[in-house]
């Protein structure tokens, strides 16, 4: 009953970057490479805003390569990147990015505020004053994410979860429009991980655009709208209602995850 | 005393603290980038870089042998992306065969060279000259105020002073840019910042530091200076503004103890001659850098873990 909303790469081209011209992100054709084999090949990609999209797949898929592409974090092969219909220099402004955690040396000397005080560099600029105004809103980012009693803390002496708050506080403080995480859960506490996905879902609420790469399958359909299946090419794109089930993630994981595994993720009936 | 004084040791020591200063502050942003040892490879290529200047201009000039060490440095800096890049190489290895090469043909170039009418040769590429950097028009501290005295400085003084100033400018204009992409490269991208335009313009800052330094002051002391005070520094501070301000104590620190040391510490102890100041002001370097991981407030980096 749902088929024509589960849109499989052999099938789609270039139709899902065309069939939302209201997304916050689209890639097409996206292409990468680390040495002589492609980490993400000629992949099209929609993610609409006022929605929560996971990217799924396995280990070494591409997926935080895709989100980095897209930012031009690392150069891409080929492809164009589309943000809110604009090219990706134009909107910067709009973009916040949550590396992964363990892409940072958290022994560098600096505290919990300076950190989300970094979300506001583009807005003050090389030598534009952080006004006390500009500090408060960086408490206030970090309050939202349970933090603000942390602020003078060195970051080094925050656990796993505290550090994935702060990364989080920080994009809070670039004011966004499209939120883009890399591995948001990984490696955090329960209650960090309720933290965050009550901001996620706030700032969806809000209208705004989240993309999440995420590890832990039982846990997307409960916090995200759409998936983003891919390894290396796309498989699949759509609500998580209609394109998550047993036929997408077997594509995507190519059998290497258990039949029993993928029947404790509480799967659409008879998808 | 007074005259003696501004005669023989204040342009020395004056240099000494410049050269320090201006190495130490990059030091700080290569050391936290993991790049220390780019700032020991600068200090070694310069050699042949300084060595091929003098064969092709016949001079000991500053232009030509600036010239000549920053084309060394840069060359270096290639080199060492092409061996990590095409070796597959860990930045070390690609960086510690790259500067010992270059820093060896540089000695075989100067032995082959007949470089005996001036001074350069491979002692002085190491420990400079700083004691002979007099300021003989010098009287006494009026002097300071004397066009025709200011006019016989060393020309060492107002060269690294110029970019002592340089690098201070640099580091306070791109301060933000400095930190956010030493701190979190990606996220520096996602901005916008260039932040491989960035990362160069730092090697390219500790290189002209370097050549600068290394002129006046040898090899050793730039060295030393790239890694000891800001090392130090990270032990005294969470905190990278007060990190670059105790590195720059550390390196003024270093400079005049290490001079003062040198020059009078052999007498202190009943000896008859001075002793290299270069040597002296590196050691004295290290000696903050032990002292500070022995005593330093924040040298346990693993912090307590907080509550959740």
């Amino acid at each position: 009953m749902s088929e024509p909303s589960v849109t499989l790469a052999a099938s789609g081209g270039q139709a899902a970057a065309q069939a939302r011209p209201d997304a916050a992100l689209s890639l097409r054709g996206l292409t990468v490479s680390y040495g002589e084999k492609p980490a993400v090949f000629s992949v099209d990609a929609a993610f609409p805003a006022g929605q929560m999209t996971a990217i799924i797949g396995p280990n070494g898929a591409g997926k935080s390569t895709l989100l980095k592409a897209a930012l031009g974090v690392i150069p891409r092969l080929s492809g164009e990147v589309s943000v809110f219909g604009q090219p990706l220099d134009a909107v910067r402004g709009r973009i916040a990015y949550v590396p992964q955690r363990a892409s940072v040396d958290w022994d560098f000397p600096t505290t919990v505020i300076d950190v989300v005080m970094m979300g506001l560099y583009r807005q003050v600029g090389l030598l534009g004053r952080l006004t006390g105004a500009l500090k408060a809103r960086a408490l206030s980012c970090l309050d939202r994410v349970g933090m603000a009693s942390f602020s003078d803390r060195q970051i080094g002496q925050l656990s796993g979860g505290q550090q994935q708050r702060v990364f989080l506080a920080r994009a809070l403080a670039q004011d966004a429009d499209l939120y883009l995480l890399d591995e948001p859960f990984a490696g955090v506490d329960a209650a960090t991980e309720r933290a965050i996905i009550d901001v996620l879902k706030s700032l969806k609420a809000e209208g705004k655009a989240v993309v999440c790469v995420h590890h832990d399958l039982a846990t997307v359909r409960d916090y995200f709208d759409n998936v983003f299946m891919i390894n290396v090419r796309r498989i699949a794109e759509g609500p998580v209602a209609t394109t998550f089930n047993g036929e997408t993630l077997n594509a995507t994981y190519g059998g290497r995850l258990a039949a029993t595994h993928i029947d404790q993720l509480n799967l659409v009936e008879g998808a | 005393m007074g005259s003696e004084f501004v005669m023989f040791s204040l342009t020395p020591m004056l240099i000494g603290v410049l050269a320090s200063v201006a190495c130490a502050l990059p030091g700080n942003f290569l050391i936290l980038r993991r790049q220390a040892l780019i700032g020991d490879a600068i200090s070694h290529v310069v050699l042949p870089g300084i060595v091929v200047a003098f064969l092709l201009t016949g001079v000991v000039a500053a232009i030509p042998m600036l010239l000549g060490a920053a084309g060394a440095a840069v060359v270096a800096v290639v080199l060492i992306e092409a061996i990590k890049r095409l070796g597959r190489i860990e930045p070390g290895a690609a960086m510690g065969v790259t500067f010992t090469t270059l820093f060896a043909g540089g000695v075989l170039l100067l032995e082959q060279s007949d470089t005996s009418s001036v001074h350069l040769d491979v002692e002085h590429a190491l420990m400079g000259n700083l004691e002979s950097l007099v300021w003989l028009r010098a009287t006494d501290w009026s002097s300071l105020l004397d066009p025709w005295a200011l006019a016989g400085v060393p020309e060492e003084l107002p060269r690294i002073a110029v970019v002592c100033v340089g690098v201070i400018l640099l580091t306070l204009v791109f301060w933000r840019w400095l930190k956010i992409s030493t701190f979190d490269e990606g996220f520096a991208q996602a901005l916008g910042l260039p932040v491989g335009v960035i990362g160069m313009g730092l090697v390219i800052t500790a290189a002209v530091a370097a050549v600068a330094a290394f002129d006046a002051v040898g090899s050793i002391i730039v060295i030393a200076m790239f890694i000891c005070p800001p090392a130090a520094a990270r032990l005294m501070t969470n905190g990278l503004e007060r990190q670059v301000w105790w590195s720059v104590l550390f390196a003024v620190l270093s400079a005049v103890l290490g001079y003062v040391l040198a020059g009078y510490g052999p007498l202190w102890l009943g000896g008859d001659n001075a002793v290299s100041a270069a040597g002296m002001i590196a050691t004295v370097s290290g000696m903050i850098l032990a002292l500070a991981c022995a005593f330093g407030p924040h040298r346990s980096r693993v912090g307590a873990r907080a509550e959740a």
